[in-house]
This record gives structure tokens, sequence and C-alpha cells, in this order.
């Protein structure tokens, strides 16, 4: 027992040598050579400034840009999370109702079946950085006439944004809302 | 095709098709024959040398579990006093707090059996040091303990008459150096390429497009993502696990740390084929858990490509299926593939909310932890399906006048005692535990308001899930539940100790019993347990013992809030 003892205390620290500092040295090494932003979260620049992390997502309710999903945690960046509402709660039910209510007041151009779900439920992480080009196309009439601009030039640069599915097979279609809202600004800015 | 489906297609393909050159491998690995990783040896005679190991040494059934059980209760240890006294500990640049007792009991335990039943949030309950030398190295450890026992079986099943299991320290230090960091490795790589932090600084500062102040959690992550999936431990990095854009940044990604799940478990099943020179029963069992594992996949996939019949109601469009607690890059097909995934396996990590998905994919995943042997986690998972095995085996002989015999050894009384405890314990734990949960609820709304987030049928799933999950050593969660009470912390806590250590001792103990009877060589009088009708009888047992014992619970909880649709 005693010597069982003192081997698990030593292999114990064998392993943190070789799992905490190697492995995690490789690992570090690697993303300091090979990594979008040097080992840290890949950063959305405009004008030659740090906008927001291009994988997290960020509230936007000016009618000059493109919204996100609604969040569970208000897009706080230090604490994901969900709604964790059931299907069936009625509390939930009427918080979706309230939703779409006010995504067709800021949308009266919309017919209620044109509103997509993922625009009035949550994300899982609280964080989801893309919408689904359908919910990107039901908000280009609000933000052309807010920017002053065609319909059609808004369309064509959310349309240059959608990310096709993996190898062009698997998985969704989507678009990055923080990186069309900074294509937006670019393009659009006077 | 649609895209979405066409993605879980490739991910099964993929599993499926390399987990049987995983297997060959892993088979080699555990027999000593030479393989493809031998330039690992230097590293690992230091391990022994350092650690004061014979590797040469023999251990009977006994010895090998009480070097299990010690290393196990230091690593409880280990873990308690790390969490306790993270505050006062380097690498802490967000400045977090040590775990109150309580919290690190049960953090401390959860990882402790390689189950991640996680009651804190990552970004602030734990510091960049816990998460590497506590939470990563106990992914590790834990893991491969689950592996060495499992080697160990092996040795016992393939043996004649023996009382050797083989050396339990040399499985568990081959089990990292040679299968699990080479292969997490290989994850990393792609997940940083992919945009998965793995660096030290603090939370990122930053101001957004519209001018409010953001700030970002990061840190090593990508070094922690790759063993919690693989070595089916499954405590996420960040809070939400992998439905975080930085965890699980990409659907490539997504498909890497999905494959990542399942890779070892199946492979484990081809290893018991190559190693034991029985192909065809290792096929038998894998049929099996493939035919179970995707039916569940279909079930929740159906149920989440279809949306949630309340959104219909209202009357807007539903194209892309049940969006509630899920991500857009990722889609509601990939994250009912995922639920499936990690709760056939002792997993527990996920990609969407679990709560938030439909009563009967939410059904599905609370069977899948309530069976706990289709696939199951590295190791154990196939050691949890050998107990169906005894008791099939012994039914069988029963029905048609045969000895019970597995793998030319006699299964008598005693081995049959310990099977049937072993089987029965689940559920008794499960509903015991979500009963007197329940009882409390019920007389006291207060508590009921404080723990629940949703109310009615739905409420009593959030209560069974959490006892189903801790006895599964899963880690999942309806994580509407306010877990991060002492009531919760504790009590599951007690339950993930008895889960995990209560079977793996029955089980060792079994294997141990039948090594060293004697051989009888096979006959025309022997029961063949390599065959389809020996394989759909093992499954008639498991359906019998392990699913219709939940059969009332499940009623009242998801298929009650099913039919109220």
């Amino acid at each position: 027992m005693k010597s069982n003892l003192w081997k698990s205390v030593k292999i114990t620290l064998a392993f943190c040598v070789f799992l905490g500092v190697a492995y995690v040295s490789v690992l570090w090494l690697f993303g300091q050579a090979f990594s979008p932003n040097r080992g840290n979260a890949e950063v959305v620049m405009l004008h030659g400034k740090v906008v927001g992390a291009a994988n997290v997502g960020q509230t936007f309710t000016q009618d000059i840009y493109f919204w996100s999903r609604p969040s569970a945690v208000d897009y706080n960046g230090g604490g994901s999370g969900g709604s964790n509402k059931g299907p069936s709660n009625p509390e939930y039910l009427a918080e979706v109702e309230a939703r779409i209510d006010t995504f067709l007041l800021k949308h009266p151009y919309l017919e209620r079946s044109e509103v997509p779900s993922e625009m009035v439920t949550a994300s899982g992480s609280g964080l989801d950085p893309d919408i689904s080009p359908e919910a990107a196309y039901v908000q280009t009439k609000r933000v052309a006439d807010a920017r002053g601009v065609s319909e059609k030039t808004v369309r064509s640069i959310a349309e240059e944004q959608i990310q096709k599915p993996l190898l062009g097979l698997f998985g969704p279609y989507r678009v990055n809302v923080l990186k069309l809202n900074v294509a937006l600004d670019e393009r659009l800015s006077k | 095709m649609n895209s979405e489906i066409l993605g879980t297609v490739l991910q099964i393909a993929l599993m499926v098709g390399l987990s049987y050159p995983l297997g060959r491998y892993i088979a080699k690995v555990y027999k000593g024959e030479k393989n493809g990783f031998d330039f690992m040896a230097p590293v690992e005679r230091w391990f022994y040398k350092f650690c004061g190991i014979d590797p040469q040494e023999e251990m009977g059934w006994k010895k090998f579990l009480i070097v299990l059980l010690t290393l196990n209760l230091f690593w409880f240890f280990w873990g308690m006093v790390l969490l306790v006294f993270q505050g006062h500990l380097p690498l802490n640049p967000d400045g977090n707090p040590g775990q109150s007792p309580d919290l690190a009991f049960n953090t401390c335990i959860s990882f402790m059996v390689n189950c991640n039943l996680q009651h804190y949030s990552g970004e602030s309950g734990l510091s960049y040091f816990t998460q590497l030398f506590v939470i990563m190295l106990f992914q590790f450890v834990t893991a491969a303990t689950g592996m060495a026992a499992f080697a160990g079986m092996l040795k016992g099943m393939a043996g004649k008459t023996t009382r050797n299991l083989g050396n339990f320290w040399v499985y568990l230090v081959k089990s990292v150096t040679r299968i699990l960091m080479p292969l997490s490795l290989l994850v990393g790589f792609i997940l940083i390429l992919q945009g998965t932090p793995m660096g030290f600084d603090g939370k990122m500062e930053l101001t957004t497009l519209e001018g409010a102040e953001q700030s970002i959690s990061q840190g090593p992550t990508a070094a922690v993502v790759p063993i919690k999936q693989l070595g089916t431990n499954g405590g996420g990095y960040f809070g939400v696990n992998s439905s975080h854009p930085l965890e699980n940044p990409t659907f490539l990604t997504n498909i890497v740390e999905c494959w990542s799940i399942l890779i070892l478990p199946m492979a484990m099943v081809f290893a018991l084929g190559f190693y034991l020179k029985r192909k065809k029963l290792a096929y038998s069992i894998f049929g099996v858990m493939l035919f179970a594992y995707l039916a569940g996949v279909v079930t929740s996939t159906y149920f989440e490509m279809n949306g949630n019949p309340e959104i219909d109601r209202v009357g807007i469009a539903q194209q892309y299926g049940s969006m509630e607690g899920k991500e857009t890059r990722l889609g509601s097909a990939a994250t009912a593939l995922w639920g499936m995934t990690t709760t056939v396996t002792s997993n527990g990590s996920v990609n969407g909310m679990h709560d938030s998905t439909m009563p009967l994919s939410g059904m599905m995943q609370m069977l899948n932890m309530q069976i706990n042997c289709w696939f199951g986690g590295v190791g154990v998972g196939f050691m949890n399906y050998y107990t169906f095995i005894i008791i099939a085996v012994f039914i069988s002989g029963l029905m048609v006048g045969r000895t019970p015999e597995f793998l030319g050894k006699k299964v008598e009384a005693r081995e049959m005692k310990i099977a049937v405890i072993v089987a029965l314990l689940h559920p008794f734990v499960i509903l015991v535990g979500t009963a007197l949960a329940s009882w409390l609820a019920a007389r006291n709304p207060e508590l009921a308001g404080a723990w629940l987030n949703n109310p009615s049928f739905h409420g009593l799933s959030e209560m069974l899930y959490e006892y189903t999950s801790a006895a599964a050593n899963n880690g999942s969660g309806f994580e509407g539940l306010a877990d991060n009470t002492p009531f919760w912390n504790i009590s599951t806590g007690f339950v993930l100790i008895l889960s995990r250590y209560l079977p793996i001792v029955g089980q060792i103990a079994i294997v141990g019993l039948l090594a060293s009877k004697k051989y009888i060589p096979e006959s025309a009088g022997t029961l063949k347990t390599d065959t389809a009708t020996f394989a759909f009888m093992t499954f008639a047992v498991i359906v019998i013992i392990a699913a219709l014992a939940f059969f009332p619970a499940l009623t009242l909880g998801p298929i009650a809030e099913y039919l109220s649709f």
C-alpha cells in the first residue's frame, strides 16, 4: 500500500512533466507559429482598429447593421451560456412571441411566415457569430434604407459574405455577422 | 442531398472506417508487439525508472485493483488541494478565486472518475493552472485508467488458465504515450489552425463595432479540447463546452471533435477482436452497438431537423430545424448527432444545449446513458457490455440447456451474482436519486423554483437527466438545473464514485475469477457466443434489464412532454 502510494505520487508528477509541460509546450509553439493570431482569438479589423473577435458574436442594435441572433448572456465573451429553456416552456414561448413582434416592428415589410426562427431563438453559447443566409436577406431592406443605398448593393455584399459548407458539401451555409457589417462599413462609408 | 445530412454521413463513415485500423494498433500496443510508436520506449523507461516501477511485474486481479484504487485516491487529494487554492497559484491572469469545498469535492470526483459534471463555468471557475494540472491531467490519466483496466481484462480473457492480468502501470503509461497523447497532438494542431486559442494571455478586451466594451475569455484551450474528446471525459474548457465558438470554431473542427469522441470506444471493440483473435465476436458486438447508436441518431436527427412544433404553431419560418440552444455554423443535424455520440459514450461534451432539444431527443440521450454500454467510455464501455454478456450467457445457457460458458470458462453463481449487482446498481442509484430530489422539490415549491429552469414534465426530466448523467459518468446536463448547491454537489458526487468504482471492481473481479478457472475447449455442446443469435440475445437482455427499468420515469418526463404538444 505504502509503496503504491509513493509510486502514485511520482507517476502523477511524471505525467505533469510529460503532459502539463512537454505536450502543452509543443501545442503552444505550434500556435505561436501557425495560429491566426499567435495563440489568441482571431480578430477583425476596420480602418486599422480591432473591432471584434472573428469567432465571437457581438450585439448589433443600429439599423445600419445586420443583427445577430438573440443571446441568453447578451454576448458576454467572459461568460458563455444558453437559455436552457425547454421546448414546451410557456414562459419561453411568450419570450419568442415578444421577439417576433419586435422583429416585425423593425422589419414592417416582412410577413410573419418569413421571420427565420434563428433570429428569435437564442444560440447554445450565447456567442453565435453567424446567421443563416436567409436571416441576412430578410434584413437587407432595413439596412439599405438606413444607409440610403439600394437594396441590391447591400444584398450583393451579403452574398459575397456567405461561407459555403465544408468542401461545398458538408454542413450548413452561414454568414459571419461581424465580418458582413465590417464589409458594409468599408464599402459604403462616405 | 441536404448538406447537413451529408455532414452526418461523412462523420459516421470516418468513425467506423478509421476505428478498424486503430483497433488493430491498440491490440498491438497492449500485447507488447512491435508497432509504429516504439520510439516512445525511452520515454516509457524514464517513467518506470523515475517511479520505481518494475515493468515485468505480474499482477493478479486483486493487486491490479489495489494499485488502480490507490492511484485514484491520491488523485482525489491532488485535485482537491489545487482547486481550493487555485486563487493563490500561478497562471491565473483573470484572478479567479478558489472553489468552495463542496464544489471542489464535486469537481474533483467528477474528473477523477473521468466524468465531467461541471457545476462551475470554465471562464470564471478555474485558472489556467488548474485547467492544465487538474482538468487536462485528469482527462489524460483517468481515461488511461479505464484503458488500462480494459487491457488487463483482455489479458485475463486471452489466457487459458492464468492469474496474471499484466502490469497496471505499464498499461497506464503506454495508453498515454502511444495512444492518447499522439492523437491529442494531431487534433490539437487542427484546432489551432482553425482558430481555437492556445496562449496564456488573460481575457481579450476590445471595443465592438457599435462601441460597446466586450471582454473575451481565452487561454490554453487547444490543449484541453482534444483530450476531453478523445478520453471520453467531455469537460469543456468554456462553460458551454463545444458550442462555444472558440472551443469549436468551424464545421471542420466539429467533425474532428465529434470523431474524437467515438473513435477510441469503437476501436476498443476491434482491439478486442484482434487481441483475442476472435474477430467474429468483435464484429457481432460492434454490430449491436452500431445498430443501437444509429437508431438514436436517426430519431434525434429527425426531431431536431423537423423543429419545435410549438414554434411552428406561432407561424414563423423554421427551415433549419429547432435552433434554440444551437449554433448556426453547426446546424441542427450536427447537434443531434453529437448529442447521441456524447451519450452512447461516457463523454458528456455538448455542442448545443440538451435542455432545449426536443423531448424525444432528450429521451434518447437519457436512454443511451441509462443503458451505458453502446460503445461507452474508453475501456470501461466494453466492460459494461461484458457484464451483460455474462448475464446473457447464463440466461441462454438455461434456455437451451447448455453449460453457460464464455471463451472457454464456465460462468457460475459467484460471477453471476457480481454481474447482476453491477447491472442493477445503475438503475438503482439513478431512480433513487431522482425520486429523492423530486420528493424534495414537490414538497417544497421554493426549492423547485430555485433548482429548475423549466416547469412540469421538463422539470422532472432535468433532475432525471442529472442523476442519469452522474451514474453513467457522462457529465452532460440539462443545464437549466441550478446544480451548484451543496445538495446537488454532494449527492451527485456520491453517485459518481459508486458508479465508477463498483462496476470496475466487479468486472475486473469477474475476469480474474474466470481467468483462474480451468479452460474447457470448445465442443459441440458449447454455446456459441459469436453468432447473430447470441448478439440479439445480448441486445434483448440489455433492453429488458437496462432500458425497461427506466420506462416509467421516462414516461413521466420526456414522453409526457412529447404527448403534450
